[in-house]
């Protein structure tokens, strides 16, 4: 990419980041989430379940969609870098604390490109998983993996400007090797297997999933304590 | 005069024409913006500017058949290199397939056996989404994997005797195969029904990278992927992704292609460029320097994205495996 598309990927540095709530237009603030730049101490907000939030529309929308979900596996490494389960081998820590530097890379790339187009912090529950052992945090990674690979791959054709599809395809790839090794470490051999890539002998054999930005929100969702709308995301 | 008549006839000769245009949205926007705002006269000075600016700037420019035909050729060929070396799915192996077989653990062998597969199906799939345009499967002769084109055996001459040897050139495949999806993606933004397949496609070359080079990094016979790192000399001991150029590749003389720039040929947009795999700039902006507060390796920002290779490098690529004189590639 040349100055030109700088221009229009890292259009108008933010001087102050918009929040969350002020893009997603809702009054009432939720514990789910943090203000940047806010402390703890600042807010008492009243929960309201029922809220729903949006990411945008258009190409913004689909880089705060992949914003959200780089923001998910960053935080789920950042967490399992920190507190690593005890039967993890140093060989792995060592390769999730590659993951965790990809994918905080990816989340800090979109949150600089979006400027003040991004939206604001979310905090997630990862209570659905078991963060205690090996075998459950190579599960949860193996999950976040396929579903960023099939998102990517689902997202491309959406995009109106190609700078953003070349960007896409840049991390899709890199979320597909992730999933492949991650796949090894859980069961030799699986880096391709019947559940991600196509082999019933049909028109798509060979060929990886993709998920639509309505499929992978219902997923982001059950992380969160609040609930995203996929419903301003193109089609 | 009909201005849009006159698209529609072009329509016929050059089913693209709107994708020249920019987009469909674009042009009527355009058109009726200028009807508004521009005297009737100047209407067709305008609208043949357009034009010349259109075909001017892609008029090289691969279609969807070019881009699906050219991605037709590395799947011959990555298919070829796993059939030639392990045997076809429901033939008999000969005996040096046998013996190369042998260099594998189990567990290893499925993985070769599985990515033929894929490879295969791949063909397959292309062969169909490209009817009777596709272009033919070459000669088995047309292939040279040990690099040698043809003549005296080159620097893989192994190839097929040593599974280290396998796995190396399996991986400058692979990973050429990622870098040639995600630099044709773009020519194929006109039809989402196929850039999502060939993105489809495009990940499942990353999986099949990604193992690969884990199997490189524990050896043919060592199904753990979980206890071996990459070692230093990265081109032997590589990690599951692409990391700066990669020590050069396998045999640096042949394949630092894989990991190294591409050049722009005159059709692509201004807005894609083709920098090599040690790359740490995205979007114009060096990350390494505008996130520094992150405290990570150089390495670390050029493995967080894999980069596009453009056609004529591919094709220079591959032609490493092409015997001389042959027109396939």
């Amino acid at each position: 990419m040349n100055s030109t598309s700088l221009s229009r990927l890292f259009a108008a540095r933010p001087v102050r980041r918009r929040t969350f709530f002020r893009v997603a237009g809702a009054t009432a603030a939720s514990s789910a989430l943090v203000l940047a730049g806010c402390s703890k101490d600042d807010e008492t907000p009243e929960v309201t379940a029922e809220q729903t939030f949006t990411l945008g529309t258009g190409d913004t929308g689909l880089l705060n969609y992949a914003y959200l979900l780089e923001q998910l596996e960053a935080a789920f490494y950042d967490k399992v870098v920190a507190t690593p389960p005890s039967d993890m081998s140093a060989a792995e820590l060592a390769y999730f604390t590659d993951l965790r530097d990809h994918e905080v890379i990816h989340r800090e790339f979109f949150k600089f490109a979006l400027g003040t187009s991004a939206i604001g912090t979310a905090v997630f529950n990862f209570g659905s998983f078991t963060l205690t052992t090996r075998a459950g945090v190579l599960a949860a990674a193996q999950t976040l993996e396929d579903l960023g690979v099939a998102a990517y791959n689902g997202a491309g054709k959406l995009f109106i400007d190609p700078v953003y599809l070349g960007v896409a395809g840049k991390i899709a790839s890199v979320e597909a090797r992730h999933a492949a090794l991650i796949r090894d470490l859980v069961l030799p051999n699986s880096f391709a297997a019947a559940d991600v890539v196509a082999n019933d002998g049909g028109e798509f054999d060979g060929l990886d999933a993709a998920k639509t930005p309505a499929q992978v929100i219902a997923v982001v969702n059950t992380f969160l304590n609040i609930t995203i709308s996929a419903a301003g995301l193109p089609s | 005069m009909n201005i849009f008549q006159i698209i529609s006839e072009i329509e016929k000769v050059d089913p693209e024409v709107y994708d020249r245009l920019d987009s469909r949205r674009s042009i009527f926007k355009h058109m009726s913006g200028m009807g508004k705002t521009l005297a009737a006269a100047a209407v067709p000075m305008a609208f043949g500017a357009v034009l010349n600016k259109a075909y001017a700037q892609t008029s090289m420019a691969p279609g969807v058949n070019d881009v699906l035909n050219f991605a037709l050729k590395l799947e011959y060929l990555e298919a070829a290199f796993y059939n030639q070396g392990l045997g076809a799915a429901n033939g008999t192996a000969t005996a040096v397939q046998t013996a190369l077989r042998a260099g594998f653990s189990a567990t290893n062998l499925a993985a070769l056996d599985k990515i033929r597969n894929d490879e295969t199906a791949h063909v397959a799939f292309l062969r169909t989404a490209l009817g009777t345009n596709a272009i033919d499967a070459p000669a088995a002769n047309t292939f040279d994997f040990t690099g040698g084109k043809g003549g005296t055996p080159g620097p893989f001459a192994t190839v097929f005797t040593a599974p280290a040897t396998f796995l190396a050139v399996a991986q400058a495949l692979e990973d050429t195969g990622v870098r040639a999806y995600k630099g044709g993606a773009p020519y194929l933004a006109s039809n989402k029904d196929v850039l999502t397949a060939a993105l489809n496609i495009h990940s499942v070359e990353a999986r099949h990278a990604s193992r690969i080079r884990t199997m490189r990094r524990a050896g043919a016979m060592n199904n753990a992927a979980s206890q071996t790192a990459a070692g230093t000399d990265r081109s032997a001991s590589p990690k599951s992704w692409v990391s700066g150029n990669d020590g050069g590749g396998p045999a640096p003389a042949q394949t630092a292609a894989v990991y190294g720039m591409g050049a722009a040929p005159a059709y692509t947009p201004a807005v894609i460029t083709f920098p090599g795999e040690e790359n740490v700039t995205q979007g114009g902006v060096n990350l390494q320097t505008a996130l520094s507060s992150l405290n990570f390796p150089a390495a670390a920002f050029s493995e967080a994205f894999d980069e596009a290779l453009p056609v004529p490098v591919v094709s220079d690529i591959a032609r490493t495996f092409v015997i001389t004189g042959s027109t396939f590639i």
